[in-house]
């Protein structure tokens, strides 16, 4: 070995150490790169689109960003970006970023038939605050609605639900995480009474079988990705399974490529638990000492509306209960699921499955399975989820290096905010719930609010807020940071009609023009990513931060700012109950703004303590630490409750740390002695989510579709994401290189499937489901190779709003939305 | 002195920029379009199904195109329509593979593939670099949807 190599790897050890450490190793922000004669600033931030969590540097030179590159110093990505995170120096300068707040007006009023017409923010929040204000009195807080993101900061999403369960007291509040991975969530607290995933992206370089379900990471999370083809190029042994309803990019490195029947991933996992059990190869000691079994609730229907013929059919609508069960029952359950059988049932070939379940069996083996869309856009997503970790547990392949069961996230802070801080209709911090009155109570105290300020009823969930809205049920509304017209199922009988029913006030915040905003009723400008100083939570539990690094154009404002300002414009007597008013009678009189944001907490951080080197908008309008005493605040909900986040100012020096923080070291594994603080000595493993300690496996059986293809609608309809678009393409489309990378949406078929119909490879064809129809153009090569039956269309494109066809059925444990299956024709357009 | 004055027009600058901020919205939006709140499905409603726009095509061969910072993995100025990027053959390495640029003609991997995730160099292109179309993509001949304004710094714009 020569000398340098060696000194590099002492380097580097000393760089692990000091990372493992919790400690920040040599932050690049400080690096002044020369370029010609002046000088860029770069500093980092998280990457704007999924939930990797890569890290960027941002280089700003008189006030814009001018260079991004990928951050040598991230764990997570290690100088490496894809194609979106190396042009995220361009997602803020499309050139028709919304400026100033619109309203709808004619002659010179409100009017929802008005043409959009700027307003100063005051005009904006007063009409928006009297709209509010009215349906409060008229119909109470049921009646009001905010639809968040997985996108919002951890403060913006914290401040906004704070807003909305303590201020307007209202539960209806929910992120399009919802549409992404409510799924999961119900799968975590299901099977280990705590969300998240145990492991970490440390176990790309353990593992010796990567297993996809449902999940093209090639293409989605790319980064993880090349991590993972690192490990597989690198060692003969490595091995990767994908499994999916399609070929795609990912399978272009896959050993074991299994294309199966949709919604037959169920039956799968279940031959695969069976496998295990039959061949003997059960981790025994692990069972018997570390988990417990318990028998589903069947035929739970999907999700539908209560009046839908298909919902009043099943037995046990929305049943999630369970009843407990032997090790021996569950063997019994899943013997059922036999190789023939299964075989037949997934079109998957019997070679392959037993090929697979052997890797899962091997106790050699260390597994680590991934998962997406595939997985939690599934009317049966939670059981998928269940069954997963049956795998995983039945063989005690979990907690350790390369043996990790990972759920993946799609938005950039789809755990940090959306499921962490709480912002669905049902939860609060730290995993607590509306419904439980300790968790309220527990709320109210940090908040220095009155007991009995939020309300026990979850709120309406996504797919339920527009249902409501249509119905009328809900009058004042407000969509933040997300383009739902684009993304919501069943855009024209479900989501349109609410939008423009004349009783509804429709406030929509984006930095861009987007669908959404086409249809609301007042816009609000808004500033984005680097526009102001914000927090992500990645999909292995990092949290990170970054600070505002230029200015908003013009009078855009961010999330936060519009919140805040926004709350000063009710008295508290004017959304409260007396009798709550006299709980606390020093309320009166007072503003939201000072009840929820001024309350002694959130405003206990000084200006001063901002860095002086960076503008920090939303803090000097206010006059405190905005962020900082959110944050704080936020973290008392976790500390000690194996939620332990660090002090806020360790973030802006580390590149993240993975929660629970305790003392300064941040937890690799969660749930293994060897890594986890909260696991008591002696028990090696603790699942103590759970109440004994012990993880839970669900006996699940297959159960079909709510749609499957007929004669009408013919081929099966999956709908996705491509590499060089993320989200609605509100921002990747306004990226010229991306833009003219992935153009337009298509409709990836078999060329055989297109004959058949008159069509040929770029010809118009007209797609039609049951709810609505699209144009798009026929596409039978690239990265897609699709088999007979089976379509696929990236959801991309504003062009294009494939979420017309798509069926509003929803798990029914979860209320996530299959976006995945959905039965379609196709014609040629004449 | 010379901060000084800066800071002085600076100022002067802002109040101007402010003031047409102020202004100027009015204008654009009273002069009878409602161009700025358009999304990008264009003045088509929702409800409205428009013909789809015909497939773009990737140009054959294309001069290469300019770099907005340094960092930016270069475009693709070519098609590479049936390009396979499997465990066991890479396309593009074909031709930009250290080895066979020179002979080829084609422009030589970066020196940064060179290095693993813990930075170590390696003897060839790192496994963690393989699938080239992760951050290389080719590019269509068209115009943007919207213009964007981001600027690059002066060295690397193009006169």
């Amino acid at each position: 070995m020569n000398n340098s190599r060696r000194t590099f790897l002492k380097s580097s050890a000393a760089a692990a150490a000091a990372s493992a450490a919790g400690l920040s190793v040599t932050p690049s922000t400080q690096v002044l790169a020369k370029t010609g004669k002046q000088n860029i600033d770069w500093d980092k931030a998280p990457c704007r689109f999924c939930g990797t969590g890569c890290s960027v540097l941002v280089g700003v030179r008189d006030g814009r960003v001018v260079a991004t590159q990928a951050d040598p110093d991230s764990p997570v990505n290690r100088g490496l970006n894809c194609i979106k995170g190396y042009f995220l120096s361009k997602i803020m300068y499309g050139s028709d970023r919304l400026t100033t707040p619109l309203l709808r007006m004619k002659n010179g009023k409100y009017d929802k038939n008005g043409q959009f017409t700027p307003v100063s923010w005051d005009t904006a929040f007063e009409i928006m605050a009297r709209k509010f204000k009215k349906t409060l009195k008229e119909k109470g807080p049921t009646a009001v609605g905010m639809f968040g993101s997985g996108q919002w900061t951890v403060w913006e999403g914290y401040a906004a639900s704070k807003f909305m369960k303590a201020g307007l007291r209202s539960n209806n509040i929910d992120p399009n995480a919802r549409h992404c991975m409510a799924s999961a969530v119900g799968g975590f607290m299901r099977t280990f009474g705590i969300d998240e995933p145990m492991g970490c992206y440390d176990d790309f370089e353990n593992a010796d079988h990567f297993v996809l379900w449902g999940s093209n990471m090639a293409e989605c999370h790319p980064v993880l990705w090349s991590r993972i083809a690192a490990r597989v190029l690198a060692f003969d042994h490595v091995r990767v399974s994908v499994l999916s309803t399609y070929k795609h990019r990912s399978c272009d490195l896959a050993h074991l490529p299994i294309i199966f029947e949709p919604q037959t991933d169920l039956a799968i996992g279940n031959f695969i638990c069976h496998h295990i059990i039959s061949t003997n190869r059960v981790n025994k000691e692990f069972i018997a000492k570390h988990t417990r079994f318990r028998m589903g609730a069947t035929d739970i229907g999907y999700g539908l509306p209560d009046t839908s013929p298909l919902q009043m059919k099943a037995a046990h609508p929305n049943d999630g209960s369970s009843k407990e069960i032997k090790f021996e029952d569950f063997a019994t359950f899943v013997s059922d699921y036999t190789l023939e059988k299964v075989s037949k049932l997934s079109g998957v070939s019997k070679k392959s499955l037993l090929e697979l379940a052997e890797l899962y069996a091997d106790p050699d083996t260390k597994v680590m399975s991934l998962w997406t869309m595939g997985v939690n856009q599934h009317t049966r997503g939670v059981w998928m989820n269940n069954i997963l970790y049956n795998m995983h547990l039945l063989t005690g392949k979990i907690s350790q290096p390369g043996n990790s069961p990972f759920s993946l996230t799609g938005q950039p802070s789809a755990c940090g905010t959306a499921r962490e801080v709480g912002t669905f209709s049902h939860r609060l911090p730290a995993d607590m719930v509306v419904t439980n009155p300790k968790h309220r109570a527990k709320a109210e105290k940090i908040w220095k609010l009155p007991s009995g300020t939020i309300p026990a009823k979850p709120g309406y969930h996504a797919v339920l807020q527009d249902r409501m809205l249509k119905k009328g049920k809900i009058n004042a509304y407000w969509v933040m940071c997300n383009n739902n017209v684009q993304t919501a199922p069943n855009l024209n009988e479900e989501t349109l009609p609410g939008y423009k029913n004349p009783d509804n006030f429709i406030v929509v915040s984006d930095p861009y023009p987007t669908v959404s905003t086409s249809v609301a009723d007042l816009i609000l400008p808004t500033a984005m990513w680097v526009e102001k100083e914000g927090a992500y939570g990645n999909a292995e539990r990092r949290t990170q931060f970054w600070y505002q690094q230029v200015d908003a154009p013009a009078e855009a404002r961010s999330d936060l700012w519009q919140l805040m300002e926004f709350s000063k414009y009710f008295k508290v007597e004017e959304v409260w109950p007396e009798e709550l008013i006299k709980k606390k009678p020093e309320v009166r009189g007072k503003t939201l703004f000072d009840v929820l944001y001024r309350n002694g907490n959130v405003n206990r951080f000084p200006l001063d303590q901002t860095n002086p080197d960076k503008n920090n908008f939303e803090s000097k309008q206010f006059g405190f630490y905005v962020q900082k005493g959110l944050f704080e605040e936020y973290a008392t909900f976790g500390r000690g409750k194996a939620h332990d986040l660090a002090p806020f100012d360790v973030y802006h020096t580390v590149r993240g740390l993975r929660w629970p923080v305790v003392n300064g070291r941040e937890t690799l594994r969660r749930f293994h002695e060897d890594s986890d603080p909260y696991v008591r000595d002696g028990s090696e493993f603790e699942f103590y989510g759970k109440a004994d300690g012990k993880a839970w496996l669900f006996a699940l059986p297959y159960e079909p579709p709510p749609e499957v293809p007929d004669d009408e609608f013919d081929l099966w309809l999956c709908t996705g994401r491509v590499l060089e678009h993320w989200h609605s393409g509100s921002m990747t489309q306004r990226v010229p290189e991306l833009y003219k990378a992935f153009p337009d949406a298509v409709i990836f078929m078999h060329p055989d499937d297109a004959r058949e119909r008159g069509l040929r490879r770029g010809e118009e064809a007209m797609v039609i489901s049951p709810r609505g129809e699209i144009r798009t153009r026929v596409e039978t090569r690239g990265r897609n190779t699709m088999h007979r039956g089976f379509t696929f269309i990236p959801f991309f494109d504003a062009t294009e709003l494939v979420n017309k066809l798509i069926l509003d059925a929803t798990d029914p444990l979860s209320k996530q939305t299959d976006y995945k299956k959905c039965p379609v024709r196709i014609e040629k357009v004449a | 002195m010379k901060l000084c004055h800066l800071k002085r027009w600076f100022l002067f600058a802002l109040t101007a920029v402010v003031l047409c901020h102020y202004l100027l919205p009015q204008f654009a939006i009273a002069a009878g379009n409602d161009k700025p709140v358009e999304s990008l499905r264009g003045p088509a409603p929702l409800s409205e199904e428009k013909k789809a726009p015909a497939l773009k095509k990737f140009p054959k061969e294309r001069e290469l195109l300019d770099l907005n910072y340094v960092g930016q993995p270069p475009l693709i100025p070519h098609s590479i329509r049936g390009y396979k990027i499997t465990a066991n053959d890479n396309r593009c390495l074909h031709c930009h593979s250290w080895d066979n640029a020179i002979s080829s003609g084609a422009t030589r991997i970066g020196i940064s593939h060179f290095r693993d995730r813990d930075g170590r160099v390696l003897a060839d292109v790192s496994p963690s670099r393989y699938f080239c179309t992760q951050c290389h993509v080719p590019q269509i001949n068209a115009k943007p949807l919207v213009p964007n304004t981001f600027e690059p710094v002066e060295s690397l714009k193009t006169p």
